[in-house]
């Protein structure tokens, strides 16, 4: 598999306002040496609890957000190194779909405005070509033409959600950031919207990465999942993989912190003591240290390496320092990596 | 006899297009130390439901169309309004969503806590403190005394809930309505919340009711759930019946809608309740699952149905349960 995303030691640090005395300037370490890829054609999840950066990796990688450094490469060209003007034109092959539903759409424009925005900022076609292909975009996602000159508020929150999807695929991209997707949304509609996200990837051969705080959500559309924690990933590895035999002790306490709508599965909780640190101070060696139930010596000293430990499955934990072998993230150069991450 | 009894509320609003009948004829009852867990979709009423209980609704638009409301006897739908005031906290208390909105941004936790034992319990200032800091340990935040002085910005949203559970439970209340108490919070956190909670009701023996769209939280607090649809309660059973035996064609499809992490869970396409919940102005006729259910036959648009008991303990509304139960 090759992949159409590879993203290389990604840092976003936010500067925090100094105090009147000033003193040293403190970051915010959102995202701090993330690595991995996405496939062609793959769904990639990107769990996390909030505040452990899996939002700011979605808006570095589309350019939404200035990274600190880090190379993110699409497709055979470092997108972080490009002028606006170019980064405009790779904008038609990388789309977002946000959380919320109500929020992300003008109030104020039809439907068939909305969704024809992107064909219109990109200069796609005439009136008549662009609206065709609008009316197209929305038959994908289950909406009706009729639909075309109605403005947001007429429509409940999964139909919203159906028109970000629709408007992020009016330019036909190759690699859709879903952020948080049905968040906002009520059980009965979130698999509605999950199914089409699913089937959509499949049709149009995308390739997703789905940024989700539920483990349910990602594990059931995502192919590969990485976990993240205050900035960066401790695991990745195949769905089955991660959910069947997950490696990390952070992985381990998520997974088994999700309830369960089965009552009659009587799982050992592991419940983890503390909060999530803040990413202005992150703890030293390890992050998870000071949470972790299975802490050694050495992991307040030292950050562990990343080891893959089995095909496609990668944990950065001293746990397994004995095992598998290091995996480094490939060097700069925009070559296709080997082995995917 | 149970605690609280509640028969046939019915909760509607006055708007301007017409009568919105939030609540629409809840039937339910909570035993001393029960948790009763209700699950539904937003705008099914549970939140409605439960603010009727301690009669917190802005009267109007809101209205008591029928019913009663029995704690321990006393009928709370008609308690004067010191009465009423007087069980709130006392015997009742409840926790919200969203922790901070709940929480006063100007004052300590310690002021806020201290006022629950001055107004309810008559204790002076020094007693008072005491109190509070007794009871943020109890709700296991890391040193009481310090964190009695600090203010709720200070503090992360677990811990913010953890002081609000304080809160409700400073006066020792016999039931605690909970609704939605760990939606807003990360999984891990939303793990302490629910343990702290069930520990708690372990040593105060507080009966609770715990509101929540998560079936999941559902499974692994409650004793008995009640599934509710519009307004109305479409199913009611102890909890291992309920998820081994759903009979309720909306409550299999819950359950089979959720993307699940178990790993005996298939992946692969979702169940999905066609359409969309209709707003409550647009009731249908007969049964109002009927425009999304796989089973809905004439009688299902005709006459609405009644809930009755299919098997012990086991209610549900629907024409055709018993075939729902064994297919």
């Amino acid at each position: 598999m090759s992949a159409i995303l590879d993203v290389r030691n990604l840092v976003k640090h936010f500067p925090v306002r100094r105090g009147i005395l000033g003193g040293e300037r403190r970051y915010v370490r959102a995202v701090d040496g993330v690595s991995f890829t996405v496939g062609s054609q793959e769904t990639l999840g990107l769990v996390g609890e909030s505040g452990c950066g899996k939002s700011t990796v979605g808006r570095t990688i589309l350019r939404l957000l200035a990274p600190t450094s880090g190379e993110v490469w699409f497709r055979g060209r470092n997108i972080l190194a490009l002028g606006e003007e170019e980064v405009r034109s790779l904008r038609r092959e990388m789309q977002i779909v946000f959380q919320d539903p109500f929020g992300a759409l003008n109030p104020r424009l039809t439907v068939e405005q909305i969704v024809g925005e992107p064909l219109k900022n990109h200069g796609i076609g005439n009136r008549r070509e662009r609206r065709e292909k609008v009316e197209e975009a929305l038959t994908m996602v289950g909406l009706l033409p009729e639909h075309l000159k109605r403005f947001p508020h007429e429509f409940s929150g999964g139909q919203r959600q159906r028109i970000g999807i629709a408007r992020a695929l009016v330019l036909r991209p190759r690699l859709v950031v879903a952020d948080e997707p049905v968040s906002a949304l009520d059980v009965s509609v979130q698999a509605q919207v999950l199914n089409l996200i699913a089937r959509l990837q499949r049709e149009l051969r995308l390739s997703i990465m789905l940024i989700s705080h539920d483990l349910g959500v990602v594990r059931h559309i995502s192919r590969r999942v990485a976990v993240m924690y205050l900035g960066e990933i401790v695991e990745v590895a195949p769905a089955g993989d991660l959910y069947g035999n997950p490696l990390h002790p952070y992985t381990q306490a998520l997974l088994s912190a999700v309830p369960v709508p089965n009552p009659r599965l009587a799982k050992k909780r592991i419940v983890l003591a503390g909060d999530v640190p803040s990413p202005i101070d992150p703890p030293s060696g390890c992050r998870f240290h000071p949470r972790c139930p299975r802490r050694m010596e050495i992991c307040p000293v030292e950050p562990p390496k990343t080891r893959q430990v089995a095909l496609g499955h990668l944990v950065a934990c001293h746990l397994y320092d004995t095992q598998g072998e290091m995996w480094i993230p490939p060097a700069p150069g925009g070559r296709e990596s080997q082995e995917p991450m | 006899m149970p605690l609280l009894r509640i028969s046939d509320l019915r909760t509607y609003f006055q708007t301007p297009q017409g009568v919105a009948r939030a609540v629409d004829g809840v039937t339910l009852e909570v035993e001393p130390g029960e948790v009763l867990g209700i699950v539904g979709e937003s705008g099914c009423g549970k939140s409605v439901l439960a603010l009727s209980i301690l009669r917190l609704l802005p009267m109007p638009p809101a209205f008591f169309a029928g019913g009663e409301i029995l704690f321990e006897g006393r009928n709370l739908m008609t308690l004067s309004a010191e009465g009423i005031r007087k069980i709130r906290g006392n015997d009742i208390s409840m926790i919200f969503q969203e922790p901070m909105a709940a929480l006063n941004p100007v004052f300590t936790i310690g002021n806020q806590l201290a006022e629950v034992f001055r107004a309810h319990q008559g204790l002076s200032g020094g007693k008072s403190w005491q109190q509070s800091i007794e009871m943020l340990g109890m709700v296991r935040v890391p040193s009481p005394e310090m964190r009695v002085r600090e203010y709720p910005y200070q503090l992360s949203g677990g811990m913010r809930q953890r002081v609000m559970i304080a809160i409700a439970l400073a006066c020792r209340p016999k039931l605690l309505i909970a609704d939605e108490p760990t939606t807003a919070l990360d999984v891990t956190i939303q793990a302490q919340i629910l343990e702290l909670m069930s520990e708690l009701r372990r040593e105060l023996g507080t009966a609770i009711i715990m509101i929540t769209h998560d079936l999941g939280v559902i499974a692994e607090t409650a004793h008995r759930v009640m599934v509710m649809y519009m307004g109305k309660v479409m199913e009611e059973a102890p909890t291992l019946e309920l998820f081994d035996r759903p009979l309720h064609p909306y409550t299999r499809g819950l359950m089979r809608a959720i993307p699940s992490v178990a790993v005996t869970a298939t992946t692969g396409e979702l169940y999905e309740i066609p359409g969309v919940v209709p707003g409550l102005l647009a009731r249908p006729s007969g049964c109002s699952f009927n425009p999304r259910c796989p089973m809905a036959q004439e009688i299902c648009i005709d006459q609405e149905p009644v809930l009755r008991e299919i098997r012990p303990g086991h209610r549900a509304a629907c024409w055709f349960a018993e075939h729902v139960g064994n297919s």
